[in-house]
């Protein structure tokens, strides 16, 4: 493994009144260049909250990550984040959006921004308003928003938890398609087995309270994969066993 | 296949657009049922000398006295000089207003320290503070603007304010991940997600301008509508009276549709409940 993205020795301990939690502890985690990485774990085993420290959202904590060899401080247009929901600005157009504090009177951004739009498939969208648009066209123009900084490393947390079966299906080739084409590196945080199993070239298992890392799993399956192929039905029993093994009852049922 | 599409949509828009014309005016029509009314019976009851023309002149006549300001120009100047005073505080008071609200908005500690006095004197009524501005700047100009803008001060104060409160704290950390720098975070983040609060509190300003601009000039003043209203009482001209209250509403009218002309067209990326 290079180490492009290096995660190390990483802890988290959220204090409120009612005490302390820990939601990480130890994790290390090794990433190349143009890889593509599921982190999937069940609700809780803190996996939004490393995807926010890989982000530089939050920095108050132990260990450190290291981004071509530059410790990650703070957030960074180098570092692309996709949250949950869309987070468009409501009174900016598509384009306005993906070029937000850029100048769509600058030539050259005007170019790139069009090119965006042709890459997530909004011809035609430009001028609508965000509340114009369905939920996966909006992630489309939030995943254009980040691809326009040319970020070394795009995070994505449960982008698409919140849309239906199939926009969520057809966003997935989309997402695979883009990877391809840009060799964006990508980290994609989720709970949907079935999609770490079909983007990803590494899984990696997180466990909860604290959050660790239970297991890394490598797919070697060809793009595009075959949901039904019997080796993808191999692969996710495989990960449904490394996440369930050694899980205490309560744990199960609260699933 | 497309081209079929797109004249199939723009013959909806249009029929649309019609059926809008057609409701608009139905409105209008409904809407003015009420005061035409008023004014028939008004002009029936004064013509059958059911009405005391010194306190209910017939509408006619009240027409008649608009004409003849109208020509004499001594409507038009009047209105000028109110017009200007209240423009002009308005312009001071709101701008102040907007300012101090988007300032304290944004930073916890000037909220700390300037926000509680700010509060405690929005709560002084404007009619106790008038003889303090009247001794302070005198009965001139300066008294009546000056009392304008610290009524217009406060609505756009409360409002950009609360404004910059409501903005969606998931934004701010997209404007994070993004890098803005301080003034685009104002200028595309800040402002046009309080824009609906600042508008609300722009239109509040303008209507307290103009009370406060009529308290003004009843006050004390020698030219302007309110002087015009005075000046028509002691002579018991009633016509002229009714012509100035008209004016006032009538201004106070256009400047708030003028306002909500900007809020449909600043605002269209809304989506909020029309009813």
């Amino acid at each position: 493994m290079g180490d492009f993205l290096s995660i190390q020795e990483v802890g988290k301990t959220f204090v409120s009144n009612e005490g302390h939690t820990r939601v990480l502890e130890h994790v290390n985690l090794e990433m190349a260049k143009g890889e593509f990485i599921s982190i999937i774990g069940p609700s809780g085993c803190g996996k939004s909250t490393l995807l926010k420290i890989v982000a530089g959202l939050d920095t108050d904590i132990e260990g450190r990550v290291l981004l071509e060899g530059q410790l990650v401080d703070r957030p960074s247009k180098t570092r692309g984040f996709i949250f949950q929901e869309h987070r468009l600005f409501p009174w900016l157009t598509v384009e306005e959006n993906i070029a937000a504090d850029l100048s769509l009177a600058d030539a050259q951004v005007k170019q790139k921004v069009n090119e965006l739009i042709r890459l997530v498939k909004l011809e035609g969208f430009q001028r609508s308003y965000p509340k114009e648009l369905s939920g996966g066209m909006s992630q489309r123009v939030a995943i254009a928003r980040s691809l326009l900084r040319n970020p070394k490393v795009l995070l994505l947390d449960e982008p698409f938890g919140a849309l239906d079966a199939f926009t969520r299906t057809h966003m997935q080739d989309a997402l695979l398609d883009i990877w391809r084409h840009n060799e964006t590196t990508m980290l994609f945080v989720t709970h949907d087995i079935d999609e770490a199993v079909f983007l990803a070239t590494r899984i990696v298992v997180l466990e909860p309270r604290p959050g660790r890392i239970k297991g890394v799993l490598h797919v070697d399956l060809p793009y595009p994969r075959d949901r039904l192929s019997p080796s993808f039905q191999e692969l996710r029993q495989l990960v449904l066993r490394t996440l369930n093994n050694d899980y205490k009852e309560e744990e199960c049922w609260s699933i | 296949m497309s081209v079929k599409v797109e004249t199939t949509s723009i013959s909806k828009v249009s029929t649309n657009l019609e059926t809008k014309k057609i409701l608009l005016t139905t409105r209008i029509w409904k809407g003015s049922l009420l005061p035409v009314g008023i004014l028939v019976l008004w002009q029936g009851f004064s013509m059958l000398g059911l009405a005391d023309p010194a306190l209910f002149p017939a509408p006619s006549s009240i027409v008649a006295e608009l004409y003849r300001l109208l020509l004499s120009g001594e409507l038009i100047d009047n209105l000028e000089i109110s017009m200007a005073r209240a423009l002009g505080g308005f312009l001071l008071g709101g701008a102040a207003g907007l300012a101090l609200g988007l300032f304290v908005g944004m930073h916890q500690r000037a909220e700390e320290y300037i926000d509680p006095t700010v509060q405690m004197l929005r709560t002084i009524p404007l009619l106790a503070i008038t003889p303090l501005f009247i001794l302070w700047f005198g009965f001139g100009e300066l008294s009546k603007v000056l009392l304008i803008a610290m009524g217009a001060f406060f609505p756009l104060y409360v409002n950009s304010f609360l404004g910059v409160r409501n903005v969606d704290a998931k934004l701010f950390d997209v404007a994070k991940v993004l890098e803005f720098s301080q003034s685009k975070l104002i200028r595309k983040l800040l402002l046009p997600a309080a824009m609906p609060n600042i508008l609300l509190g722009l239109r509040l300003s303008l209507s307290i301008s103009w009370m406060v601009l009529v308290v003004a000039e009843l006050m004390g003043a020698d030219r302007g509508v309110g002087y015009l209203i005075q000046d028509a009482r002691s002579f018991m001209r009633t016509e002229v009276v009714f012509i100035g209250i008209l004016l006032f509403a009538a201004v106070g009218k256009i400047s708030d549709s003028l306002v909500r002309l900007l809020e449909a067209r600043l605002l269209k990326w809304q989506d909020s409940f029309k009813g």
